[in-house]
């Protein structure tokens, strides 16, 4: 990491502690940026980033979200609200910062309830805030993580009572206004539900302007007993937009987890989702599609750690690489001594439609339990030349059969979004970009 | 006129020549089957009249309707009335058959300057056609052959000819991997499906599937050679004989 870069970052971090005193956030702050400082950013040294470079996304003179006004929405921002808006709960982060007056808040406080991170922490909710929120950090080092850390200001804080349904799903969208000048904002989120609550949680970006964004965000979802999460993430912004997204999701008690994390266009993205099995007989599901072209770098790390018996994972990623886009696939299964009867998959599947795209894809299993059951196959390959005659020789055209066959590779995953309005999108976006004539 | 008509054709694959020299002509509403053991070419031959890829064709002609064939591409070649059933239907994840033959069936009409067929209309025509093979709805819904049966992959094939209705049909060794039962519905199906404007060619290793069939003209190819013509008795004889008699017999006249 480059001098100028840690001198800045220093910098702002003295800045914000001195001009926010915030109790237990200022003190997770420090804590932050003690780790940060020990780790820097992470370099192509680091195994978990040798693929994907964020340090020279560090270099534009970017601004931070508590050097900023609240600021309006700029108008460009109605063309990337997602469908199934008008029924949801839509919450909008400005350059990094939870913005309460620019979302809109559907669902009665008995369902959900949604407050800045800083009231929750210093409120009712203080005690769970203080248990949850960083405790990923003690799971996964990372530099971007501490950094994220570092400058918590302005972050979201998700309650969703027992037995809650939300009948409303949330959706998150991560706004960066670059009109003036490159952003770089760190979402903070903690959401925690409780009991046989159910949640549906999307996240969207959207950059406007004609500087560089960068967003790196972290999101802890917490899923007691009998809980269930689905989330959801749609990455389909401009190419001068990078991010790092971290979600981890701890499964405190027997509950289950739906993930799906689609990728379309962007310039750097990394998606970090790790899921962290703390109770027995949890059950979670990791998809992901990847669908790039021109220089989009897409580095999918996922990570599932088994610490108790009788669980079961099923991880199932995807990708369709053209032009110059490159892809990386890292799946990490722990299964620690306790986890007896894990039941672990993982797959990864990639077609590569030009010689100029690449992806490189590493399955991780460490096993430290006997009776288990885990599965891991990644494949790397073109078109199946037999399907695509079967259809030919049926009278459709080549390119019309190509995009029949991409569209049935894609939709495969499309398919977990539970979310109608949201699947149905998706699936508009893939056949646009696949071209079925 | 012809419908068909191969001169001296020739092909390799990898280097390899398998076909050499195929002579055969087939009018409009004439059935005709191919016989021959394992490794004589008849894949082969199927495979070069629906262009697939792999096989290079190094000498001879094959006219389709007066058409130079091989300049086609395999779409263009369904389009203009040619369709095979293939010996090891593909299974496709994520294509249903309904959604499939309706876009190849609305690509010919396309082709051919037609308007695309309407919803209802398809449905129709659907409906009437899974009788003819006694296939269910439930199966056309599903990806494409994913994890049917032998049979059901079979009686698809057959569905979506008769969906396709071409000109020509060809039907790489339909026969194989079914029981008796799968076996009898094919045939029927098949038998329904054939008319005076319509030609069909049957590729098989054994006689069972002509006692439902009853060609015009029965072919022995042997060595990448059609070297026997006869009528379906001549099927009898290769069933009750083996091929080792053609054999024989052939080696005697070169």
């Amino acid at each position: 990491m480059k001098a100028t870069q840690t001198a800045y970052l220093q910098d702002r971090f003295h800045r914000l502690q001195s001009s926010d005193p915030a109790g237990f956030l200022e003190m997770l702050r420090d804590r932050g940026f003690s780790a940060f400082s020990r780790s820097g950013l992470p370099g192509p040294k680091n195994e978990e980033w040798k693929y994907t470079d964020v340090t020279a996304l560090f270099d534009a003179p970017y601004r931070l979200a508590f050097e900023e006004e609240t600021g309006a929405l700029p108008a460009a921002w109605k063309s990337g609200r997602l469908p199934g808006a008008r029924q949801a709960n839509e919450l909008v982060f400005l350059n990094g910062r939870y913005e309460p007056g620019l979302s809109v808040i559907r669902s009665p406080k008995e369902e959900l309830e949604i407050l800045p991170l800083e009231t929750a922490a210093s409120g009712a909710y203080s005690e769970l805030v203080k248990s949850h929120l960083d405790k990923s950090s003690e799971v996964v080092k990372d530099g971007l993580q501490a950094l994220n850390t570092s400058f918590i200001y302005g972050g979201l804080f998700i309650h969703v009572p027992e037995r809650a349904t939300v009948s409303h799903p949330v959706y998150i969208y991560h706004v960066a206004d670059t009109t003036h000048h490159p952003v770089l904002a760190q979402p903070r989120s903690l959401v925690i539900v409780e009991r046989a609550a159910f949640l549906d949680l999307v996240e969207t970006f959207m950059t406007t302007g004609s500087h560089d964004s960068f967003t790196n965000g972290v999101l802890e979802i917490v899923a007691n007993l009998d809980a269930r999460v689905e989330y959801c993430r749609i990455q389909n912004d401009v190419p001068h937009a990078s991010s790092v997204s971290t979600t981890h999701i701890r499964q405190t008690g027997k509950s289950f987890v739906n993930t799906v994390v689609v990728s379309l266009n962007g310039g750097v993205i990394r998606n970090n989702v790790n899921l962290i099995l703390e109770a027995a007989g949890n059950e979670a599901h990791m998809y992901g599609l990847y669908l790039l072209k021109g220089q989009t770098h897409v580095d999918n790390h996922t990570m599932v750690d088994n610490r108790q018996p009788n669980c079961f994972s099923n991880e199932y990623y995807k990708g369709i690489l053209d032009e110059k886009s490159t892809g990386v696939f890292n799946g990490k299964i722990f299964v620690r001594p306790d986890a007896q009867k894990t039941n672990a998959y993982q797959s990864n599947k990639n077609i590569l439609l030009s010689d100029d795209a690449s992806v490189n894809t590493k399955p991780q299993l460490e096993i430290y339990a006997d009776d288990v059951k885990c599965s891991h196959g990644c494949t790397v390959g073109q078109l199946d030349e037999e399907a695509l005659f079967y259809l030919r020789s049926r009278g459709i055209p080549a390119a019309h059969a190509r995009s029949m066959l991409l569209h049935a590779f894609a939709d495969d995953i499309v398919q977990h979004i539970r979310l109608e309005p949201l699947r149905e999108h998706v699936q508009h976006l893939i056949t646009d970009r696949l071209f079925i004539p | 006129m012809h419908m068909l008509k191969i001169e001296d054709l020739h092909a390799s694959v990898e280097g390899r020549e398998i076909l050499r020299g195929i002579n055969l002509e087939v009018k409009a509403g004439e059935m005709h089957a191919i016989m021959g053991p394992n490794g004589s070419g008849k894949s082969t031959l199927a495979s070069v009249l629906a262009g697939r890829q792999d096989y290079e064709v190094t000498r001879g002609s094959v006219t389709f309707r007066g058409k130079d064939m091989l300049e086609m591409s395999p779409e263009d070649r369904a389009r203009e009335g040619l369709f095979l059933a293939f010996q090891y239907p593909v299974e496709i994840p994520g294509v249903s058959t309904t959604n499939f033959v309706k876009t190849a069936l609305n690509e010919k009409r396309k082709y051919h300057g037609q308007e695309p067929m309407d919803a209802a209309a398809f449905l129709k025509l659907m409906k009437e056609k899974m009788k003819l093979v006694e296939i269910d709805r439930s199966l056309l819904t599903r990806s494409i052959n994913e994890g049917f049966s032998g049979g059901e992959k079979k009686r698809n094939e057959i569905f979506q000819m008769a969906m396709l209705e071409p000109d020509l049909a060809i039907l790489d060794e339909t026969d194989s991997g079914l029981d008796i039962d799968a076996l009898r519905i094919v045939a029927n199906g098949v038998n329904k499906l054939r008319n005076q404007q319509r030609a069909v060619i049957v590729i098989t290793h054994y006689q069972r599937l002509l006692d439902y069939l009853q060609p015009d003209v029965v072919h022995v190819l042997l060595n990448g050679r059609i070297v026997k013509t006869g009528t379906k008795e001549l099927a009898l004889e290769l069933e009750e004989k083996g091929y080792d008699f053609i054999k024989d017999e052939v080696s005697i006249t070169a």
